[in-house]
């Protein structure tokens, strides 16, 4: 079992969304986050004063997968959340050493 | 003279316009601040509609406009806890010419009383103490807003001199602008500025507060005639015109400058207009308040650059919004003072033939006034200081003056 976690663009979580249920991905945890990669940050102006703001707001999203699904998943999400920009963000998977549905108490890929 | 009754009725929507602008100020500066001191700086200005109003019926009102007329710095004890404030005509005769109820008067002046010292929390942002706060703009109407208000609007010196000032270019913007600069040297500079960015939190509350003010504006500067008549009505064209031509001026400055015409700009250049047309609104005609707010929304754009300048921080800038553009407001009034717009203009101004005599009245008048209220602010600041603490501690500074002066958050997570 893997989790993947995606960090976008908080305009294309819609999108990416609609991408990942037609997928048959069943749930997912989104949180709103904020960061910088090589997009860096932006200059803001107020009264003549420039600020740099390096902290870009961005969408995080965890979605638990089995591991023959992964490739696939990894392929709906940079598909759906590329723009083509600097900033897009970015797509990892970590192992999962286990997974309980707490309703049920079932354990491992049954959980999912 | 009788009380009229057009004229009652317009002052007393007019004082409701005024009293408008106090929580229409809060949102203006409450939206420059960060979102851990917005409730701080929401109720500095709203408890000024608190202590302001009792301070002056109990006796600011008196030391204002008690014996009005006599040419001096300071009224007296007359209306003391609103003696003879009385719902009729006051008998009093530099005040004859009042055609409203005595008491609808008080209340008018009352609600100038409000605002001016709110105008200084822009500058102290984000590190003054409640306590000081409160003890500090008690103290001041009484020593610094009084003389001021008698010896302009309530016939003392600088009325005598022949200085003019409709609606309170010098008692309520320069004078609110000097102290702002006087209490900012005291208390110092906020913690990390200003190398930590402090943008704004929330600009749709500032131009909400910008709205109101623009809006009550009419009743500050069109009120100020104290009687609905031609006066008033080419003061609520001044001040609109003022407005809209200063918004334009200090965005196309800002544009140049920084490439981008700003929403905070829009905002402040709007509110510097309606500063400097405050002194003008009822002296000036034709389109000379046009001319008045396109000088004023440039300069005060570059006024902004004072602070950076002298190292000062004027947190949301009132000095170069108030100061300077009450400073400019008075001083054009010198130029384009009109007699045949009111005939109270004995000298008119230098482009409509007037000569200087006015401008030099306008500038003794100016000088007065910023250098009364900077010393006696900065006494009263540096007392407060030494006494009570003028400022919050550095942790509660961090944790912002919402939860630690008044245990409250405005945004739950």
């Amino acid at each position: 079992m893997k989790l993947i976690t995606a960090v976008v663009k908080p305009f294309k979580l819609d999108e990416i969304k609609t991408a990942l249920k037609e997928a048959g991905v069943t749930g997912m945890t989104v949180t709103e986050v904020q960061g910088f990669g090589r997009q860096s940050g932006h200059t803001e102006v107020y009264r003549g004063a420039e600020y740099t703001i390096d902290f870009v707001p961005k969408v995080r999203i965890e979605i638990l997968a089995d591991d023959g699904d992964v490739d696939r998943l990894i392929e709906v999400l940079t598909s759906s959340a590329r723009t083509g920009k600097i900033g897009d963000g970015k797509v990892w998977v970590t192992t999962v050493e286990q997974v309980a549905r707490i309703r049920t108490g079932e354990l491992g890929p049954d959980a999912l | 003279m009788e009380l009229d009754s057009g004229n009652t009725a317009w002052m007393l929507a007019a004082t409701a316009l005024v009293l408008f602008m106090t929580p229409g100020l809060a949102l203006f500066y409450g939206g420059m601040v960060r979102g851990k001191n917005v409730l701080g700086m929401l109720m500095q200005n709203i408890f000024a509609m608190g202590l302001m109003a009792v301070l002056w019926v109990a006796i600011v009102f008196s030391l204002a406009f008690g014996d009005a007329g006599n040419g001096g710095f300071i009224g007296n004890f007359d209306y003391v806890w609103l003696k003879d404030v009385v719902p009729a005509l006051t008998d009093q005769e530099f005040l004859s010419f009042l055609t409203i109820p005595f008491v609808l008067f008080c209340a008018y002046q009352m609600t100038f009383a409000i605002i001016t010292p709110a105008l200084i929390t822009g500058a102290t942002a984000d590190r003054l103490k409640f306590g000081a706060y409160a003890v500090f703009i008690g103290v001041w109407l009484v020593l610094v807003y009084a003389p001021i208000a008698h010896m302009v609007f309530g016939g003392g010196w600088l009325f005598d001199i022949g200085a003019l000032d409709f609606a309170g270019g010098a008692v309520v913007h320069m004078n609110a602008g000097a102290a702002a600069l006087a209490v900012v040297l005291v208390i110092g500079r906020r913690k990390g500025y200003p190398e930590t960015p402090m943008p704004p939190h929330n600009l749709p509350m500032t131009v909400l507060g910008t709205g109101i003010l623009w809006f009550g504006w009419a009743g500050f500067n069109a009120g100020s005639a104290l009687a609905a008549d031609g006066i008033a009505g080419q003061a609520i064209m001044n001040t609109f015109l003022a407005a809209s031509a200063a918004m334009l001026g200090w965005l196309l400055v800002e544009k140049l400058k920084d490439g981008h015409a700003t929403t905070l700009g829009g905002a402040s250049g709007a509110v510097a207009g309606l500063v400097a047309i405050t002194p003008c609104a009822g002296f000036v005609g034709g389109m000379a308040p046009l001319y008045i707010g396109l000088i004023a929304g440039a300069v005060c754009y570059l006024a902004l650059g004072l602070k950076k300048a002298f190292g000062f921080d004027d947190s949301l800038d009132v000095v170069a919004v108030h100061l300077v553009g009450g400073l400019v407001g008075s001083l054009l009034l010198g130029f384009f003072a009109d007699a045949a717009i009111n005939p109270a203009v004995v000298n008119e101004g230098v482009f409509l033939g007037g000569g200087a005599s006015l401008l030099w009245d306008q500038v003794v008048a100016s000088v007065v006034t910023l250098a009364y209220s900077f010393v006696v602010s900065l006494v009263i600041a540096k007392a407060i200081d030494v006494s009570i603490g003028l400022r919050i501690s550095d942790d509660a500074e961090d944790e912002g003056l919402d939860l630690s002066q008044h245990a409250e958050v405005a945004y739950a997570d």
